[in-house]
């Protein structure tokens, strides 16, 4: 859409071109495909014994395979949804904190918030694995994930959420003081709501890397889906095609929560158009109407 | 603190190491995403389908199940070689698809007069691409190409995770199970020796970010 600015309207030599490229590039695309599958094939990869578990029903395994996959992803899921939920929260109140504190209080949650950013995900995970019973605190391995995934995210959804309020008109602020409620007022009932709309296609695209973060489960043996892998593997013999069908599987949640975000943000950004409209709807004799050549969405 | 000072060249070579990780991926992953921003942006409908299609997997699929299919999968191709090598391609292949799309973000992002203008004079799509809209993109990429890095930076960890020794990350199995030191101040010295790097490059990104800025 927007990329065909680099090229005009195709004539009938350049669609002639096109056409051929495109054929080269078929062909070309094909003959790898044709050259991997030889090769998976003359490694034996392609038989039934490989594949029978993951693709077919009659298979023994195949049930027993799946069953176990599914309450695996279930895992994930119950492991990726409290880390959201606790994510928004804790973020929620250290964005508020880092706008309402005097400043000397704003670096002291400024400070961890920047280290906690710079470090792997990993290392927090690992960290909250390994620290926290040293310490005294057991508790089951889900809640090390959980906690782990929400030190880190936590601080990422604090900096989208004061983007969010960042983003929003100044006289909201002014008008709620004008009507005399209190900034504590203000930011709950009139600036927070709107800022977690204007948010929400960032936060889907977290909820994306929060959700694709638990197969680091695997490192603390939380038996969610890339473990259970590892350990179904020992008695399939089939890593190859286990790690691709957990890809798919993967590829297909988070393409379907990218979507949605798409989707949210389009819905939204409609919305918002109708609302303060009036110079954009009717462009001022000078400016050129800008609907239709959308080059926006830069970094 | 005094464990970390003990061995703290046992930490030194891990970070040397992570860097080493991080500078061959990092180069790998500009190659590559580059040139599949390059087949999103081509008037080739298949061109175009493959480099959508190569993002959407790698930036939809976890990092660890890229790596492991990495180590198992490519073996099957014939293909053969250490896990650092492996740790290294995977981490490419996933760090593609975003710098893919920041270059692609930072294309998007030239006013399209330029692109009209370079066509007006009858630069080809290969001439306008190199010669005009790339050079003004550069500037706009930089600052999610650098976020891009950084986080790969972090993401380097997992491949220690997984199995590539010598990486700061593995450094903490090394210290405690081989030697039975005490985990909390091994982990802390971890913790520094990624904010050494991610602390110092943010900033950096931050400055370049400024000088490169131009008001548009």
């Amino acid at each position: 859409m927007s990329t065909a600015v680099l090229y005009d309207q195709p004539g009938p030599r350049t669609r002639r071109r096109i056409l051929v490229g495109s054929i080269l590039a078929g062909v070309a695309f094909a003959v790898l495909v044709v050259l991997v599958l030889l090769r998976l094939a003359a490694g034996g990869q392609l038989t039934e014994e490989k594949w029978g578990p993951v693709l077919n029903p009659a298979n023994p395994s195949f049930v027993a395979l799946w069953t176990n996959l599914g309450l695996a992803l279930l895992h994930n899921v119950e492991a990726a949804g409290l880390a959201m939920a606790l994510s928004l929260l804790l973020g929620t109140l250290l964005a508020l904190a880092r706008i309402t504190l005097p400043r000397w209080g704003r670096w002291s949650v400024a400070a961890p918030m920047e280290f906690l950013r710079g470090l792997p995900v990993v290392i927090t995970i690992f960290f909250a694995a390994r620290v926290m019973p040293a310490l005294g605190v057991n508790l089951p391995l889900l809640w090390y994930l959980v906690i782990g995934l929400t030190a880190y995210n936590s601080v990422i959804i604090a900096e989208i959420v004061r983007a969010g309020l960042a983003s929003l008109p100044r006289g909201q602020s002014e008008a709620a003081a004008a009507v005399g409620l209190t900034r504590g007022q203000a930011l709950l009932s009139i600036l927070l709501p709107q800022a977690f709309r204007a948010m929400l296609p960032a936060l889907i695209s977290q909820l994306v890397v929060i959700f694709k973060d638990t197969s680091l489960g695997f490192v603390i043996q939380y038996v969610e889906v890339v473990r259970f892998a590892a350990i179904a593997i020992q008695e399939l013999r089939n890593p190859l095609q286990l790690y691709l069908t957990i890809g798919a599987i993967f590829v297909l949640i988070n393409y379907l929560l990218s979507r949605m975000a798409v989707w949210v943000e389009r819905r939204l950004s409609h919305r918002g158009q109708r609302t303060p409209a009036h110079p954009a709807a009717a462009p001022l004799p000078g400016q050129p109407a800008v609907a239709g050549t959308s080059t926006a969405a830069g970094g | 603190m005094d464990i970390i000072l003990d061995n703290i060249g046992l930490y030194r070579d891990g970070l040397l190491m992570t860097l080493r990780i991080c500078l061959y991926a990092a180069i790998g992953s500009m190659a590559l995403g580059t040139a599949i921003a390059m087949f999103r942006v081509s008037p080739i409908p298949p061109l175009r389908g493959m480099g959508t299609a190569w993002v959407t997997v790698f930036r939809n699929c976890p990092l660890t199940v890229v790596l492991f299919f990495c180590a198992f999968g490519l073996p099957e191709l014939g293909i053969n070689g250490s896990y650092l090598w492996f740790g290294i391609t995977g981490l490419v292949l996933y760090t593609s698809a975003f710098v893919c799309e920041a270059v692609r973000s930072g294309i998007n992002a030239v006013p399209t007069g330029q692109a009209e203008a370079a066509r007006a004079v009858g630069l080809s799509f290969t001439q306008s691409l190199r010669d005009v809209v790339l050079p003004q993109a550069v500037r706009s990429v930089v600052p999610p190409l650098g976020s891009v890095i950084i986080a790969m930076i972090k993401n380097s960890a997992i491949v220690g995770a997984f199995g590539v020794g010598g990486e700061l990350f593995s450094v903490q199995a090394r210290l405690t199970s081989a030697q039975g030191l005490d985990l909390i101040p091994v982990l802390l010295g971890v913790a520094a020796g990624y904010l050494i790097i991610t602390i110092p490059a943010g900033l950096a990104l931050g400055m370049i970010e400024r000088r490169v800025a131009v008001a548009r």
